[in-house]
């Protein structure tokens, strides 16, 4: 047994979209599980939404020994300025030891607002949370070709984002059970923003942070037409189709399908990589894939330092040909 | 009623040459490769916009950088631009803050500047890419925020209609002045340096304030204000043993096919 007293709990604000929680937010609950253990603390929740009563019970299964739950027309679309005055006033009376926001579109807003009104430090695009033997957290984050661990030695909460993919999915034990504390919203009305419209479009292709193949293309595609046939290789295989930056950059994909350090995180079964060097700021973006392969014309590229198989070859010419033996060898099963 | 804008821009190290910055695996520090300092991209789209609505129905652009007497480079091209007034915060006491010390000397600059109405800044440095410092300067400053802006409006002297970009989607906002906002890559096309532009920007004076002029203590600025430090660093190794595929380029495509089929993974 630790003879240090018990710290304060690992919170974790959860992100519901129409009333479903968020995978990332249950990735990060397992993680704050994890290591509220090691602090000997406990992991809180804390959810804002409406009509969210009946879909907590997952945070439960996932590790939450409590959820604090706001539950009101008024928190039903994320709202800058209410969100902020509920987390940091609950904040301020709970005193969490660390908290933990995943890093969604919202979550990028709303933890600098949290961050500055606790007057402590935050850090962003997090790979990894470790204990340090001080039960400090340190907060590994890619930089300059490696990696580096920040901490925030003395404010608490210490806080950090993390993108959807970096942690899996927590073994859902449907048996725990854990304590309900229902929030009010507060009675100040923040009228300063006021959200008029929320629109969400069904995603076309498979997403990229749930995709069992991905395939990600990069700047050696050449021009538009290179670039059309890495999409018809991702489409053959039934594959998310990811990018580097310099493709978002060219034009040729949008940012929501960059792979990497500011874009999405990935985590499939099978990665190839065309036509990219494999750069760290994307390649960080591939967190334990199981295989993984490279294209490139350049043997020396950093990327086949990276992957289990490697295809010295210009991907305009062995694009076409890969999916022509891919098609060939579906036929013959 | 002249809409007083601020653009807060940063000067980072070169996009195209940061790459030379790197860990040095022996030390675990980082190599100190001379990169030239460049204007952040997305700075780049909040200053647009500022000139935008300028055009629009006018308005005062004063772009406010924190940074070393090398930035004021940085905020000279603004000026070249377009941007009426140039100012940059330096002081060797700035030295080493993060994005919680940095949005804090900003705030603290804007509130000696005085009137605002609105302030710009971009989602993110190419180099921190925290996307930190533009809402926590309206934290501090008590001010709205609207981060991600991929289009803007204004509705009246008052307000301005923005778009967010989300996951699959956007989120459209009524925000009221005065307000921040933070610009991607998506909110217009920066336009290029004119000379006539240059020639203009010449005469402009810029304004440096350190320290002092803020009416700030040591102790509140630099990384002495900083929550976060650096702990510890470290390279990456090579995580995978790569096997080449030999042979011409269509058995090279043949034997992955057979590969990945193996693996049962296509």
């Amino acid at each position: 047994m630790t003879t240090k007293a018990n710290c304060g709990p690992v919170w974790v604000v959860a992100e519901q979209v129409d009333g479903r929680i968020q995978n990332v937010s249950l990735q990060l609950v397992g993680k704050a599980r994890q290591l509220a253990d090691e602090l000997n603390a406990s992991v809180e929740v804390v959810l804002l939404g409406q009509g969210m009563k009946d879909v907590v019970e997952p945070l439960f299964a996932a590790g939450a020994d409590r959820v604090y739950l706001g539950d009101d027309p008024v928190l039903n679309w994320y709202h800058a300025e209410t969100y902020t005055e509920m987390i940091v006033s609950l904040a301020l009376k709970i005193k969490p030891e660390i908290l933990l926001i995943g890093s969604t579109c919202t979550g990028r807003e709303l933890a600098p607002l949290v961050a500055a009104r606790l007057k402590t430090g935050l850090t962003a695009h997090c790979i990894d949370l470790k204990i340090n033997d001080r039960r400090i957290l340190e907060q590994w984050v890619p930089a300059y070709g490696g990696l580096m661990s920040i901490i925030c030695p003395e404010r608490r909460p210490q806080m950090a984002t993390v993108a959807s993919g970096v942690f899996p999915l927590p073994d859902m034990d449907e048996s725990r059970r854990g304590e309900l504390v229902m929030l009010k919203a507060p009675e100040a009305v923040f009228d300063r923003i006021r959200t008029l419209d929320v629109v969400r479009r069904e995603p076309e292709t498979v997403a990229l942070e749930s995709a069992s193949i991905v395939v990600a293309g990069g700047i050696g595609a050449g021009d538009e037409d290179g670039w059309g046939q890495i999409s018809d290789l991702a489409r053959i295989l039934n594959a998310a189709l990811g990018c580097t930056r310099p493709v978002v950059d060219a034009g040729w994909a949008g940012h929501e399908t960059m792979i990497g350090q500011s874009g999405k995180m990935v985590s499939p079964e099978l990665y190839l990589g065309i036509g990219l060097s494999g750069d760290l700021q994307h390649l960080i973006g591939v967190v334990g894939a199981r295989v993984m392969a490279a294209v490139n014309k350049d043997a020396r590229a950093p990327v086949f330092e990276q992957v289990d198989y490697g295809i010295v070859a210009d991907c305009r010419e062995f694009v076409p040909l890969l999916i022509e033996k891919i098609r060939a060898y579906r036929q013959s099963r | 009623m002249t809409l007083q804008i601020v653009v807060c821009v940063k000067a980072v190290p070169d996009p195209a040459q940061a790459g030379r910055i790197k860990i040095d695996p022996a030390t675990r520090t980082l190599t100190r490769a001379q990169v030239p300092l460049a204007f952040n991209p997305l700075d780049r789209n909040a200053l647009e916009a500022a000139l935008q609505i300028r055009e629009k129905s006018g308005a005062r652009i004063t772009v406010l950088s924190m940074g070393p007497s090398g930035a004021e480079s940085i905020v000279r091209e603004c000026l070249s631009l377009g941007a009426d007034h140039g100012i940059l915060l330096s002081d060797r006491a700035f030295a080493g803050a993060d994005a919680y010390a940095t949005a804090f000397t900003l705030a603290r600059g804007i509130e000696k500047i005085g009137k605002y109405d609105l302030i710009l800044c971009g989602m993110a440095s190419s180099d921190g890419a925290t996307e930190w410092v533009g809402p926590q300067i309206a934290s501090f400053l008590g001010i709205p925020a609207a981060t991600q802006v991929e289009e803007l409006e204004q509705v009246d002297s008052q307000t301005l209609r923005v778009r967010s970009g989300m996951e699959n989607g956007y989120r459209l906002m009524e925000i009221k002045l005065p307000a921040l906002l933070t610009a991607t890559r998506k909110l217009n096309r920066p336009r290029a340096l004119s000379f006539s532009g240059i020639v203009k920007a010449r005469k402009k004076q810029i304004v440096q304030w350190g320290l002092r002029d803020l009416g700030l203590a040591e102790d509140q600025v630099g990384q002495a204000a900083s929550p976060t430090v650096v702990s510890a660093m470290t390279t990456r190794t090579a995580r995978r043993q790569v096997e080449f595929i030999e042979g011409s380029i269509e058995e090279k495509a043949e034997i992955l096919v057979q590969r990945l089929a193996q693996a049962g993974l296509i």
